[in-house]
């Protein structure tokens, strides 16, 4: 008798709460529906987030996303932000099913803040890698579907003292990232600027110059990622991480380096 | 089979009661203050990592007295509750006003249906724009529920240190002087327990508990969360500076 309500006490006791909602209110949670058979033959026409650019830097991590997203072939929205802070010492940024995508954010953040909530201490960044792993192997027969949603997960380790960058494929598999990567479907231009761009221990400034631009190559060939845009006056949205912590890089800030992009590449005056 | 023995309902529940609150008496006390700067918890708690006072949500704190194992499920129960209202509403739909009227009815329903009733006394609080719009509940054993104003005082000797907290208590005061104050108060208990009745004498800070709700935490530091944990350090500068 005891010992059956010592293990009832025990099981209970949990720290996640992707796991409480498992268990109590299952319906909450953004993955765990059963879609109709007729929905995998032809996909859903639902907004797509797009490129994601990561990159570390003398002292810390930077993440940058575009500002679009798009349904086929119509811009679904331009204001859409992809890059979150997910808590004190980590971001996480976003491709794929724009709805699912921003969901899975929000339980990925109340998971955070709420394992510190009951513990009294915050997640290892290795464990909070590994719950987002998780959170994404989840959203797995939806991505089958064509839902699919690709993060990108980058923090500052606190005990190490450096910070690191994490990959994900749609099984919730996990790889670690050294110097830079790239998401969505801008990602490979991104990806090829970035190669000629980056190098080893860039000051802050330098790195989100660097970030800013890869995401002009990429929007310059891939219909689906936006670039700057100064006529609206939508800049990136830039996040950096280090020992204290994740800071948004303010617009204006980015409206200077944007601009300075454009105007060299004006100046050039070459077609590609 | 055995005949139970009758006992009246006033007798059963008047049993229950004062088992309960001897159970409360016996520990430390803990005090909660609003005023200028946000609210101030302060326990009188020698351990540094069973905490008394806990972080519910973004403006919402909790402080209990009492049994460390049933205060400290009833805290998880609370982030829980907290976190999936904030997570299917959104965050500012969850006040303590909601999680205190759920601590209520399961403190309540223990009282009445379970074996024994919790041994615990818990304190709600809600940090506002300004001092008006502060929220302090205090929930007892048997599910009451009370709308403060300015302080609580719960535990052991919550007569004695409530008689000085409301002498010296002003809703102008800031961090330091409510801190000041609450140490004040909780070791003018502690020095009656020792016999040592040296009046003024404040506990050391590795004895107390400290933490804050900051009202002005989004401008001044940049966090939604106004919680916020004193460690020692912090505990010694704040009763070193001036009002």
């Amino acid at each position: 008798m005891q010992e059956t309500t010592a293990n009832q006490v025990a099981g209970n006791a949990t720290s996640s709460f992707t796991e409480h909602l498992q268990r109590d209110r299952p319906d909450l949670l953004p993955y765990n529906r059963a879609m109709p058979v007729a929905a995998a033959a032809a996909p859903l026409q639902v907004p797509h987030a797009t490129t994601i650019v990561a990159m570390s830097y003398g002292g810390g991590v930077l993440m940058a996303g575009d500002r679009r997203a798009t349904m086929g072939n119509v811009i679904a929205s331009r204001h859409i932000e992809k890059v979150f802070p997910a808590d004190r010492y980590s971001v996480l940024g976003i491709a794929g099913t724009a709805g699912i995508a921003i969901d899975l954010t929000r339980l990925f953040q109340v998971e955070l803040e709420h394992y510190e909530k009951i513990e009294g201490t915050l997640l290892s960044l290795d464990g909070k890698a590994n719950r987002l792993g998780a959170m994404i192997r989840g959203n797995l027969p939806m991505a089958l579907q064509g839902l699919a949603v690709v993060p990108l997960f980058a923090g500052f380790d606190t005990t190490a003292g450096v910070g690191r960058l994490f990959s994900y494929d749609v099984t919730g598999g996990r790889y670690e990232e050294r110097e830079h990567h790239t998401v969505g479907s801008g990602s490979v231009f991104a990806r090829g600027a970035l190669k000629k761009l980056w190098r080893p221990n860039l000051a802050e400034a330098e790195a989100v110059s660097v970030a800013v631009e890869s995401l002009y190559d990429a929007a310059d060939d891939d219909s689906a990622t936006g670039g700057p845009d100064p006529v609206r006056q939508l800049w990136p949205v830039v996040y950096t991480v280090n020992r204290d912590g994740a800071r948004r890089i303010p617009e204006s800030e980015l409206a200077g380096v944007a601009g300075r992009i454009i105007e060299a590449r004006s100046a050039e005056r070459r077609e590609a | 089979m055995t005949q139970q023995f009758y006992v009246s309902p006033e007798q059963l529940m008047k049993d229950r009661a004062d088992f309960a609150r001897k159970g409360i008496a016996r520990g430390r006390s803990v005090v909660v203050i609003s005023c200028q700067d946000g609210i101030a918890l302060v326990a009188e708690n020698p351990s540094p990592s069973l905490h008394k006072i806990g972080e519910i949500y973004d403006k919402i704190a909790f402080a209990a007295v009492g049994k460390y194992n049933e205060f400290e499920s009833l805290r998880q129960a609370g982030v829980r509750y907290a976190d999936v209202r904030g997570y299917s509403y959104d965050r500012e739909d969850v006040t303590a006003r909601g999680l205190a009227s759920v601590y209520a009815q399961s403190l309540g329903a223990v009282f009445t249906a379970e074996q024994k009733p919790f041994e615990v006394e818990l304190a709600v609080a809600e940090v506002g724009p300004t001092p008006e719009l502060d929220h302090l509940y205090r929930l007892t054993f048997d599910g009451s529920i009370a709308d403060e104003h300015g302080f609580i005082v719960m535990g052991g000797q919550a007569e004695r240190v409530s008689a000085v907290i409301a002498e010296g208590w002003r809703p102008s005061l800031r961090f330091a002087g409510a801190v000041r104050l609450a140490t004040s108060g909780l070791s003018s208990s502690a020095d009656q327990a020792a016999d040592q009745g040296e009046a003024g004498a404040t506990l050391p800070a590795k004895a107390v508990e400290v933490a804050v709700l900051d009202r002005q935490s989004e401008t001044s530091r940049g966090f939604r969360r106004a919680f916020r944990r004193l460690n020692d350090a912090d505990i010694t500068a704040l009763l070193a500076e001036e009002d």
